[in-house]
């Protein structure tokens, strides 16, 4: 009776374990690189309808985060400007400038500049703001240093393994609250502690987070209610 | 077993080589892995709607709308009878308070007690809101007058120190001129705080010691 299966067929056994292996290995490495919003999200940096530039209004101008965001600090929302908050100063400034037509455009018309949505949570996500705002969170903390770019971008993940991150450990983050919208804060900012020495960002936020009573909430019902 | 590792070479590249590292630039929306209960059908702030014609979410008022908001009564109300809040606290109530006008002139005082509290919100509000125009002390010399903005107003002008209150009070609101309103932006409460602060300012630049009482001239010698 002649073999059915040949020599070479001995080593399939192992070949294939091998390879079904490393596949398997291959896979799950490449989901948890990429299936997580640390890909999906961060680096989303969208064609804007006008050419709007943080980095001009804000490092060169030195205008406020909340002279545009004005409800950052009231509402659960932050707010997108009105056409009327750029028209303050367009009205006068580069009036005739051509890539600034589409805010004239809705001045005129009344249509919304229809800007292109960056961060958002999911709708079963309850995010609030002025909770993290009045609190010492910095925008720095969540949006990167916005102040720099010329075109927002996803800077965190804004995953719910990031909230709790930092709800764990609030201390990491907070800071005076009349310097929440000052993106280039350091903890050195604010001179030397009682021992002569510079302060530390822990020392900062421990401190606050006791003043405060600061308790952010880690269990299910916080975030999803 | 050699062209398996080869293919399989060449998928992980092409991969990596379409996907790119994390944190790349991308244009592409986020992709959604589980987009279970994601995006509900709800207007949320802000957002577009597909139920109106003209498609956006959030309504103006109808004209002729009654607000009905309420503030709690107790907060405003200053010394002079015509401050005293007309009716009974409705946000929109044509008083003083709401409008800067007493009758059909404009009225002076603040409605509101002048506090240290109320100085630093107003001063905070200022930063936010004038500075960028006005100046830090007022003078009119703000960043966007050196982008050619001629005409910013000096609060340190006689007119505008002669300017009754409420007449402040109305161009934070709804503008004069080239400026346009801030009463979107910025709540009433804060406006009175900003009418504060700014007479402060006046007061920081055109003071004379004759304003000071006779001990705290003794001070600055
Ligand atoms: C002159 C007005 C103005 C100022 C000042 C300003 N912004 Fe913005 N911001 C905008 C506009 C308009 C957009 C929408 C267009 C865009 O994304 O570039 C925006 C978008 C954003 C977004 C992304 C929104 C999204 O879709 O997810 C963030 C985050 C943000 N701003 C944070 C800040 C922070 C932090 C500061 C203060 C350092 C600031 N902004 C100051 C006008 C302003
Ligand atoms: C405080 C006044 C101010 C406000 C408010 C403001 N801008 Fe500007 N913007 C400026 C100035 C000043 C410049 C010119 C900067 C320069 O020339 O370097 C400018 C430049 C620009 C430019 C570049 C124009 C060009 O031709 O190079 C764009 C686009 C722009 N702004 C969009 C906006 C939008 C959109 C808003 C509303 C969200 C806005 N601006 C609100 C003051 C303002
Ligand atoms: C604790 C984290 C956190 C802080 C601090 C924070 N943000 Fe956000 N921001 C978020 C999240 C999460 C979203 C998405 C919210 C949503 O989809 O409802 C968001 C969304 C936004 C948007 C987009 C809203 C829209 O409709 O497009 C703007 C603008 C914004 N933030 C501005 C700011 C500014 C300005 C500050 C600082 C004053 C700030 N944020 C501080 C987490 C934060
Ligand atoms: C950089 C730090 C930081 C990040 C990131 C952060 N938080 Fe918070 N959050 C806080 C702090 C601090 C508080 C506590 C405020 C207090 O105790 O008053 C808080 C409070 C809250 C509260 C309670 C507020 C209320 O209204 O009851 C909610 C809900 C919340 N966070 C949701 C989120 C969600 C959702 C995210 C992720 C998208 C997030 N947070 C990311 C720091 C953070
Ligand atoms: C600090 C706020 C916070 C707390 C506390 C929290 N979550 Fe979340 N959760 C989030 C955010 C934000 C998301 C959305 C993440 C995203 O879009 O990447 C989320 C997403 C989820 C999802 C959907 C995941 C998906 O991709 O479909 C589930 C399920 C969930 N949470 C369950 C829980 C459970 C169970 C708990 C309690 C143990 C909990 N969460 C506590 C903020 C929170
Ligand atoms: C975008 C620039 C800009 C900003 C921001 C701005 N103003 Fe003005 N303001 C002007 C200009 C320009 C004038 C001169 C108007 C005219 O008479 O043509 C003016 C005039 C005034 C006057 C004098 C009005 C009169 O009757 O002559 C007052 C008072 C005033 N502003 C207060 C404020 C206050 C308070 C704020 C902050 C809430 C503010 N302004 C923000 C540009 C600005």
């Amino acid at each position: 009776m002649a073999n059915i299966f040949p020599k070479w067929t001995n080593h399939l056994p192992i070949q294939i374990l091998v390879a079904g292996g490393v596949l398997f290995i291959s896979v799950i490495a490449g989901m948890t690189y990429y299936f997580t919003p640390k890909y999906t999200r961060v680096g989303y940096q969208p064609v804007q309808p006008v050419p709007f530039s943080h980095s001009i209004h804000v490092n060169q101008l030195g205008l406020d985060c909340r002279y545009c965001h004005s409800q950052v600090e009231n509402a659960a929302h932050s707010n997108l400007p009105t056409t009327q908050t750029c028209m303050n100063c367009h009205s006068q400034i580069k009036l005739n400038s051509p890539r600034l037509a589409t805010v004239r455009d809705s001045w005129k018309t009344g249509q919304p500049i229809a800007w292109v949505r960056i961060h958002e949570a999911p709708d079963y996500v309850y995010f609030n703001h002025s909770a993290h705002v009045n609190r010492g969170v910095s925008c720095v903390s969540c949006h990167g240093q916005i102040n720099n770019m010329a075109v927002v971008w996803h800077h965190e993940p804004q995953s719910m393994d990031w909230c709790l991150t930092c709800h764990r450990a609030p201390e990491n983050h907070l800071r005076p609250v009349n310097q929440v919208t000052n993106l280039n804060w350091k903890p050195e900012d604010e001179g030397p502690g009682k021992d002569g020495k510079l302060r530390t960002q822990q020392e900062i936020g421990e401190q606050l987070k006791v003043a405060w009573n600061v308790n952010p909430p880690v269990t299910c019902a916080g975030c999803h209610r | 077993m050699k062209y398996f590792f080869l293919a399989f070479a060449a998928v992980v590249l092409a991969v990596v080589l379409i996907a790119g590292p994390r944190g790349y630039k991308s244009t592409n929306r986020p992709f959604e892995f589980f987009p279970d209960m994601d995006r509900q059908p709800k207007v949320k702030a802000q957002t577009e709607s597909v139920f109106f014609a003209d498609g956006i979410g959030p309504r103006q008022a109808v004209p002729g709308t009654v607000p009905l908001g309420w503030d709690i009564p107790a907060k405003a109300g200053g010394d002079k009878p015509e401050m005293q809040r007309a009716t009974n606290g409705y946000t929109a109530a044509p008083d003083y308070f709401n409008t800067g006008k007493m009758g059909d002139r404009w009225g002076d005082g603040l409605p509101v007690p002048a506090t240290a509290a109320l100085m630093k919100r107003g001063q905070d509000r200022y930063v936010i809101n004038c500075q960028i125009c006005h100046g830090a002390n007022g003078g009119g010399n703000g960043v966007t007058s050196k982008y050619g903005w001629v005409g910013i107003a000096n609060y340190h002008d006689q007119r505008i120190v002669d300017m009754a209150d409420g007449e402040i009070f109305n161009t934070i609101a709804n503008g004069k001129n080239t400026m346009y309103g801030y009463g979107g932006n910025i709540t009433v409460a804060d406006r009175w705080a900003i009418v504060a602060y700014v007479r402060a300012l006046q007061k920081a630049q055109l003071g004379r010691p004759s304003d000071l009482t006779p001990e705290q001239q003794a001070n600055l010698k």
